[in-house]
């Protein structure tokens, strides 16, 4: 079990972490989320003892990492997988782990055959690819068969095939009731291997609940809307009819309209009253992708902007519109709204506090005392009133989404509501 | 994309699921776990250090040198058919190791710093929290190999040496001469080396310590070499004096100057800079930031 009170790190004044407090505990991935430069990695560092934190504590155990005993055989690591002495081949590099902790060597042997480097264990390391590196990472992490497993991005560089192990082996991991920690910046990853996500962003804590109750408090819903083309006009007095009524309205990119607050059968009803013909009226499911964009683009330190290529480029024609590569993407109320009941309660305060009252600590010890209990299907307006799928465009989402999504959905309790079309695209037109 | 959405019951958190009863389950590895020591930590220094080629290109560059110019003095001053005027022989050996001593600044920097170019050292730290153990542990490790590898090659000099000057009025080296100029020399290289390993632990980047090793070494000697003004005298013959290739010399006894350190006076002074620098290279590195 992995415990962080009030951890906070400066690199002269600029600040790392903030005041960050969470737990992890033994029996489940624990998935560690943020942006580039939230300070995950200095999180990680200060777990083990590399970096010793501005203010607050972390301990393992209940030990500082510092003063672990036999620290080697209860926490292993993978920070950086590049690590590594180049020149070094990787039986010698793992065998100096080994006899550093104490490890018998035939350990290492086995630990190489797990991560399927066997082949190439007498090379020398610098000739390896990054999936190769981020291999002999694990198994150096593996090496003291510990109880507590720290992964810093471990599917960076990996082939499908070791996406798809990594996966599995984590889970395996926790499954022997091991504490496995693991930082990433890609959702759809946790979504597929976490049981548990901390997020951050800025080194402040955004989000620690659930995977299930990150779905149900985040999977934002909305109804896209869409009026003939041939006649603008009704657009505009749907869209002042819509808002009249409490619903909120967004304009996208090729006309239709994202709603969000009301239910599919006042939608229609408010358009038959208001006259409108409508093309389409469909409901729409954000991805645990974007709600965790819309969590942390606040939090976002290294944004990338449109490559103007200002001054090298013949001048447009008249009347001609630049291109767009992903319109409307990022600007401010892109990402829906989260619903209206609870969604803001979690990650909405302001970024001084991020620990609202109504924050989820204490929720191990008292299960049924989460704050913000899952109650999505209630407060998913669309939820109950769709009387069909829209099956057409469930096929026409990635074929692989669906099946790989499943596991999810942990054992222990079945698929949540939004559990199945955690990694599905929100718009799979 | 939606697709119907049973209004399902309020999924228990799996986090509790996780953990019931024993709150701190934990897992129980079958690999016997051992209390280390330094033991430990020496032989895994020792399986590094053999298992890089810059450990042996450094190595082998030193002891090229060492023997090569050795024998190549040897060759020529035996050549000319000199008179030595009563001196002993082994002086010639001084020549290989002053350009020898770079070789082993180079591996003792390399055996620190090199972890922190490529961020070995925090896979290493996170293996062994206990970070003295591990600094004492390539010390030693380092110390050792220096130490071993410089006795072999100077002794073979020397006694190629002796050999070949025989005729050539060269005294006959006594055993105190004999000790200085084989494990005396030996012990002040292998600490040097050790202080550069000190000081690539501290600045922490190879080409740096490195650099700034080679300037502590020759620094002395050229600044005194242009220091005319006669009021700088004392500081001149100080800087001479106490430089590092002087105080090799001292061992041979062919020392450039005629007063300052003598007899075993670098030794002392080598291990008295050696552990004040280790001290604050442990001291540094219990503190900062891996």
């Amino acid at each position: 079990m992995i415990e962080a009170v009030g951890l906070t790190k400066r690199y002269g004044d600029k600040t790392a972490v903030y005041n960050l407090s969470f737990q992890v505990r033994p029996g489940a991935v624990t998935g560690f989320l943020g942006p580039n430069g939230s300070g995950k990695s200095t999180t990680m560092r200060m777990i083990l003892g590399l970096d010793n934190p501005t203010a607050g504590h972390v301990t393992i155990g209940g030990y500082p990492y510092r003063r672990l005993p036999n620290a080697a055989r209860q926490v292993g690591a993978l920070l950086d997988a590049k690590a590594v002495h180049g020149g070094r081949s990787a039986r010698s590099h793992l065998l100096s782990l080994a006899q550093l902790s104490g490890i018998p060597a035939r350990r290492v042997d086995e630990v190489l055959g797990v991560v399927g480097l066997h082949e190439v264990a007498r090379q020398r390391s610098k000739g390896f690819s990054l999936g190769m590196g981020q291999r002999l990472g694990i198994a150096a992490a593996l090496l003291g068969d510990p109880q507590v497993l720290l992964f810093d991005e471990p599917v960076n560089g990996l082939d499908p095939e070791g996406i798809l192990w990594v996966r599995n082996l984590m889970k395996s991991l926790a499954a022997e009731g091991r504490t496995v920690f693991v930082s990433s910046h890609l959702m759809s990853e946790m979504a597929l291997t976490a049981d548990h996500l901390i997020v951050i962003g800025r080194g402040q804590l955004l989000s620690d609940m659930s995977v299930k109750d990150f779905i149900s408090a985040n999977s934002a819903d909305f109804a896209r809307v869409r009026t003939p083309d041939t006649e603008p006009q009704q657009r505009e007095k749907l869209s002042a009819a819509l808002t009249e009524a409490g619903g909120s309205v967004l304009p996208e990119q090729d006309g239709a309209l994202r709603v969000t607050g009301l239910p599919l059968p006042r939608l229609s009803d408010i358009a038959h009253e208001a006259g409108v013909r409508l093309w389409e009226l469909s409901p729409h499911q954000a991805s645990l992708e974007e709600a965790y964009m819309r969590m942390t683009q606040g939090a976002v330190d290294y944004r990338s902007t449109i490559d103007q290529k200002e001054g090298f480029q013949e001048p447009l024609p008249p009347g001609a519109q630049p291109p767009v590569p992903v319109p409307g993407q990022g600007q401010i109320g892109w990402y829906a709204p989260p619903p209206p009941q609870q969604g803001g309660q979690h990650f909405a305060a302001a970024p001084g506090a991020p620990q609202a009252p109504a924050g989820p600590y204490g929720a191990p010890d008292a299960p049924g005392a989460v704050p913000g209990a899952p109650v999505a299907p209630v407060a998913n307006p669309y939820a109950r009133p769709v009387p069909q799928p829209g099956q057409g465009a469930a096929v026409a989402a990635p074929p692989s989404a669906a099946p790989a999504a499943a596991p999810a959905a942990s054992p222990a309790a079945p698929a949540g509501p939004a559990g199945s079309d955690v990694t599905k695209p929100e718009d799979a037109r | 994309m939606s697709t119907p959405q049973p209004p399902t019951q309020p999924a228990a958190p799996a986090w509790g699921a996780a953990a019931p009863g024993s709150p701190y389950p934990g897992y129980a590895s079958p690999i016997p776990v051992v209390r280390t020591h330094f033991g430990h930590a020496l032989a895994s220094e020792w399986t590094k250090i053999k298992s890089v080629r810059s450990t042996m290109w450094t190595l082998g560059v030193f002891v090229l040198l060492v023997v090569g110019i050795g024998l190549l003095t040897g060759v020529v001053v035996a050549s000319t058919d000199p008179d030595l005027g009563g001196e002993n022989a082994l002086s010639m050996g001084f020549f290989g190791l002053l350009l020898g001593i770079m070789c082993i600044i180079t591996l003792g920097v390399l055996t620190t710093a090199s972890e922190y170019g490529t961020g070995m050292i925090r896979t290493t730290m996170v293996a062994c929290p206990s970070r003295g153990r591990v600094l004492a542990a390539k010390a030693l490790v380092f110390f050792l190999i220096a130490f071993v590898v410089t006795l072999v090659s100077v002794t073979a000099v020397a006694f190629l040496h002796v050999a070949m000057l025989e005729g050539s009025n060269a005294g006959e080296p006594t055993g105190g001469e004999w000790l200085k100029a084989t494990v005396g020399i030996s012990l002040y290289i292998a600490l040097l080396g050790t202080l550069s390993l000190a000081v690539g632990s501290i600045v922490r980047h190879s080409a740096g310590a490195i650099t700034l090793m080679i300037g502590a070494v020759l620094a002395p000697l050229v600044i005194a070499m242009f220091m005319f003004a006669s009021s700088l005298e004392d500081v001149r013959i100080a800087l001479f004096e106490y430089s590092i290739p002087n105080q090799l010399s001292i061992f041979y006894a062919n020392s450039l100057s005629t007063s300052g350190p003598s007899g075993w006076d670098p030794l002392w002074i080598m291990i008295g800079l050696t552990a004040v620098v280790l001290g604050g290279a442990f001291a540094l590195l219990g503190k900062r930031d891996v």
